[in-house]
């Protein structure tokens, strides 16, 4: 007898080449646990690409389909599309990129696809760098931090731009369902997959998932830092269904931010007075989140 | 000329992944104290690999009567890479991170 309070089905297979302790194979498992056997997967050139083996190997029990890095949009509404002329209805269509793929280099293949409001779900598993090049900045890696194309120096070149909202820009299409999960939330995570899918239309998905060769942590604090990011406010869980907000993880008191970020290797270089700005940016955007949640479901009624 | 297209037209990858055994990769192995151990599959749930596996409840020693007709866990060493995440993710500290040299067999 087990009390399980996660799907017990597997459907990705030992034996990947991921790193120790890497987040998105966590987030993969989550994701195909809760969609089922039923479902085609299109991976662009991300961590994931190289995740499952070199050829002839295969990692994951659903058929996955490899594209172009700006591509993905495209490539699931395609998939979509024949299915839908075959009347395959019923099959879940996947497109599951990085950040990269999805906030700079694919962004209008999946604004696209969103707009033409295939039957599609798009996830992106958000590990806040190019990390299977090694580790390059990208729109969503999140401000002061390091990465090899934001090395620092005595000019302190660190990343000082804020991170790009994909999940905000993805509201702004009107689409029916938009989420953020993280990884040390799973039934969180797959109660909102489960949700989209009861809902037709495109539906995108925002997993947080720390990587510890390219965030500077020791693998086994994996869970724990996805865990802080949402504890702390850095990484608000909420839903968008039909327009109206729902904040799903709400904490009852923030932690600072600090704990969150002396965790990391990444942020090690900041000083208190960067932390202080960053801490003021994360409670802005927490209240902004809040005011959003009050609006929308005001607006409904 | 006639074309002679290949029996497979496209690469289809048709090994699975289990073939590659990446516990070679591992610096510390977990090893699950059982006297501890509260079976709440913590450690299931947040493995990445995935290579903690169920057995049968009396496959080893329960600490409290009342959890003996939960299943237990056991940790596949052909997959683990020693991450970590289940000794650091672990309720009640039931899993040790042993340097591999060290095991005692």
């Amino acid at each position: 007898m087990r009390k399980l309070t996660i799907p017990e089905e597997e459907y990705m297979r030992s034996g990947h080449t991921a790193c120790l302790g890497c987040g998105a194979t966590i987030a993969m498992r989550y994701v195909l646990k809760a969609l089922g056997k039923n479902t085609i997967l299109s991976i662009p050139a991300c961590c994931w690409a190289v995740i499952p083996g070199v050829y002839p190997r295969h990692n994951l029990e659903v058929p996955l389909l490899y594209t172009a890095f700006e591509v993905t949009g495209a490539a699931v509404s395609g998939i979509r599309e024949a299915l839908n002329a075959l009347g395959k209805e019923d099959v879940n269509v996947v497109g599951f990129a990085g950040d990269g793929g999805t906030a700079d280099i694919g962004i209008q293949a999946l604004s696209g696809a969103v707009e033409r409001g295939h039957d599609i779900f798009y996830i992106m598993y958000d590990n806040e760098a190019y990390m299977n090049t090694g580790i390059q900045r990208s729109g969503s890696t999140p401000i002061g931090a390091w990465t090899t194309t934001t090395p620092g120096g005595k000019k302190r070149m660190y990343k000082w731009e804020p991170k790009k909202s994909v999940a905000e820009i993805m509201v702004a299409h009107h689409i029916p369902y938009v989420a953020t999960a993280t990884i040390a939330y799973p039934e969180d995570l797959i109660a909102k997959i489960k949700r989209a899918k009861e809902i037709k239309g495109p539906k995108f998905i925002q997993i947080l998932s720390p990587c510890p060769t390219g965030w500077r942590h020791s693998p086994d604090k994996t869970v724990e830092i996805s865990r802080l990011a949402v504890q702390t406010n850095a990484f608000p869980l909420y839903e968008v269904v039909k327009g109206t907000y729902r904040i799903t993880v709400k904490p009852k008191k923030p932690k600072p931010i600090k704990e969150y970020l002396r965790l990391q290797g990444r942020f090690r270089h900041l000083t208190e007075e960067e932390i202080e700005m960053i801490q003021r940016i994360v409670d802005e955007n927490w209240r902004e989140l809040l005011k959003k949640e009050r609006c929308s479901q005001e607006v409904k009624e | 000329m006639a074309i002679i297209l290949p029996e497979d037209p496209t690469p289809i990858a048709r090994v699975p992944s289990t073939e590659n055994k990446t516990g070679g990769w591992r610096t510390f192995r977990p090893v699950i104290i059982y006297e501890k151990c509260i079976r709440c599959f913590i450690c299931w749930k947040f493995c990445p690999e995935p290579a903690i596996e169920f057995d049968s409840p009396d496959a080893y020693p329960a600490p409290k009567p009342a959890l003996a007709k939960f299943d237990t866990v056991k940790i596949n060493y052909d997959y683990c890479k020693g991450c970590g995440i289940c000794a650091n993710e672990c309720p009640v500290n039931a899993i040790e991170m042993v340097l591999e040299e060290e095991v005692e067999e």
